[in-house]
């Protein structure tokens, strides 16, 4: 779910190429961390409370911490005395060529696991499940998506929400009046001005933005979830050796609570740069994944 | 690169390929979105170069009257319009003026698209046809006032009949511009040329043929304003006057 730039299309063109020849060299990245002392992991500008730049190249956000503390583990579990972090911006359309071409070793943005990227890449156990949800203004008396039959519903250009709602009309009948933000911001302000009854859009980006209203009690997220999207931190394929390492130690946080307690540092406590909690507690299938560590793709998700 | 034209028969609910291209029965295809795209790019450019050339023409004229305050009042029209980014104005239309006048909360986004770019290139043309009456000497002018025409008179048979035709390959560039520069009608929900490709891209994955087509399509528009000006201006000609092939 995100927005996309012809020049990063170019970018992922170009880097496709340089991705292809590159593939089979790798002999097993805890072997190359081992042998240079480093590692490199991707990281996203602004992906809400997962991956964000807090500036000067620094980057901060769950599953930036939760790749840290996997990297400490792995740093352990090879001896090293020291180990070097190298943060590597990535983009939607970049992520996938950069760590099959080794620029990247592990990827820490919001990188939906499904079928089609299982053919080119591996994922950790899901950290994280992504609920596409509708908000709406608190007074409006909305509480289900069926309520929005015949009015304004906002969303934005560019992600794959625009052909949920699509999907969604087709299959229940209700006749939604779409209207198109240019970013998340935008869309927001459409809900705030009034002209559009429903903001539909990744509970994370959804929540991120009420906090940041004039007056987050003024919205509210309602209604049924109407997409669910395991999010997880993206590996090279055919490394049993490194996914393991990094499973086993996002398990070990998982076992201890600390994962808990990471989430609720990103997600509910005040995060930079504006000192404001996201405000959005873990979901039931967020929980779900932690209670049974899985990578499994989307696609299984919507079988339910 | 493996290029992969039949994205564009692909439905754009559950993506499977649709026969002949065309969706039918509720069904609708990419390739019917990329040409009711098309059709939204066409409506709002033509309608907004109506409301610019009509408003442009009326303030280039009011610059070059023989009084103060109408040449005042198409200086300020100009500049103001002139002066702030198109992006800027189609937001303070859509966002700004609601929030100010609430009646016109009501108004759909494709008037307020049209009035947004229209007011835009208007202050472009009132240049354009300011230019072209001050390109005539002053005595064109004072001979249509002596021989007894008001100034209305003047304007309609002496100047502004060689006015027009001095402008109208800055006019030619003017349209063709209106049709790059209604890409901006995205921004306010139309789903216009690139409002699909920015959507269909990221749906079907396969973004450069999409932009191709859209590039295509914008270039088509665009090129045809510019023939069918050229023709206007080849038929209006006068022989023996500026730019009339003597």
């Amino acid at each position: 779910m995100r927005n996309i730039a012809v020049l990063q299309g170019l970018t992922f063109a170009a880097s496709l190429c340089i991705a292809l020849p590159a593939l089979s060299q790798d002999t097993g990245t805890l072997k190359k961390i081992k042998d240079s002392g480093a590692a490199t992991m991707g990281v996203r500008e602004s992906s809400g409370g997962l991956s964000f730049t807090t500036g000067d190249g620094k980057f901060a956000g769950f599953h930036v911490e939760l790749c840290q503390r996997a990297l400490a583990d792995v740093q352990k579990q090879l001896g090293l005395a020291r180990l070097d972090i190298k943060y590597q911006p990535v983009t939607s359309q970049n992520r996938i060529p950069l760590t099959q071409n080794g620029t990247v070793d592990i990827e820490c943005g919001s990188t939906t696991n499904n079928a089609a990227r299982q053919k080119d890449v591996a994922f950790a156990v899901t950290t994280y499940v992504e609920e596409v949800r509708i908000a709406v203004k608190a007074n409006s008396g909305i509480t289900s998506i069926a309520q929005l039959n015949g009015r304004n519903v906002a969303t934005t250009t560019g992600t794959t929400s625009v052909q949920l709602l699509r999907k969604h009309e087709r299959a229940t009948g209700v006749d939604f009046k779409e209207v198109f933000g240019k970013d998340h911001a935008d869309s927001f302000l459409l809900l705030e001005s009034g002209r559009a009854d429903a903001f539909v859009m990744d509970g994370q980006i959804l929540a991120g933005n009420i906090a940041k209203s004039k007056n987050p009690a003024d919205f509210k997220i309602v209604g049924e979830v109407l997409a669910v999207e395991p999010i997880a931190i993206m590996l090279r394929k055919d490394d049993p050796a490194f996914k393991k390492a990094v499973d086993d130690s996002l398990k070990a946080l998982i076992k201890s609570g600390e994962m808990a307690k990471i989430y609720d540092k990103w997600f509910m406590q005040p995060i930079p740069p504006a000192n404001k909690p996201i405000g959005l507690p873990a979901s039931e299938a967020t929980k779900a994944a932690w209670a049974n560590p899985n990578d499994k793709p989307a696609e299984d998700y919507a079988k339910k | 690169m493996n290029w992969d034209w039949q994205v564009f028969c692909k439905d754009t609910i559950d993506g499977n390929m649709v026969p002949r291209c065309f969706g039918g029965a509720g069904d609708i295809t990419y390739l019917d979105w990329l040409l009711s795209a098309w059709g939204w790019t066409i409506s709002v450019s033509l309608l907004a170069l109506l409301v610019a050339l009509v408003l442009g023409s009326i303030m280039g004229i009011l610059r070059t009257a023989p009084h103060r305050g109408l040449v005042l009042l198409g200086n300020a029209w100009t500049e103001l319009f002139r002066n702030i980014p198109l992006l800027v104005q189609i937001f303070l239309w859509y966002h700004v003026v609601p929030a100010l006048i609430p009646p016109l909360r009501g108004v759909p986004s494709f008037l307020l698209v049209v009035l947004g770019l229209g007011l835009f290139t208007s202050a472009r043309i009132s240049e354009q046809v300011r230019a072209g009456i001050q390109s005539l000497t002053g005595g064109q002018r004072m001979a249509g006032l002596a021989m007894g025409f008001t100034l209305p008179q003047t304007y309609r048979y002496v100047l502004l009949p060689m006015a027009f035709r001095i402008v109208i390959p800055p006019l030619t560039s003017e349209s063709m511009n209106i049709v790059k520069n209604s890409a901006v009608a995205f921004a306010v929900s139309i789903s216009e040329l690139t409002l699909f490709a920015l959507q269909a891209q990221e749906e079907t994955s396969r973004g450069i043929e999409i932009y191709l087509a859209v590039t295509g399509l914008y270039f088509i528009t665009a090129f045809a304003i510019n023939r069918v000006l050229h023709f206007v201006e080849q038929r209006v000609r006068v022989p023996g006057m500026i730019g009339g092939g003597g």
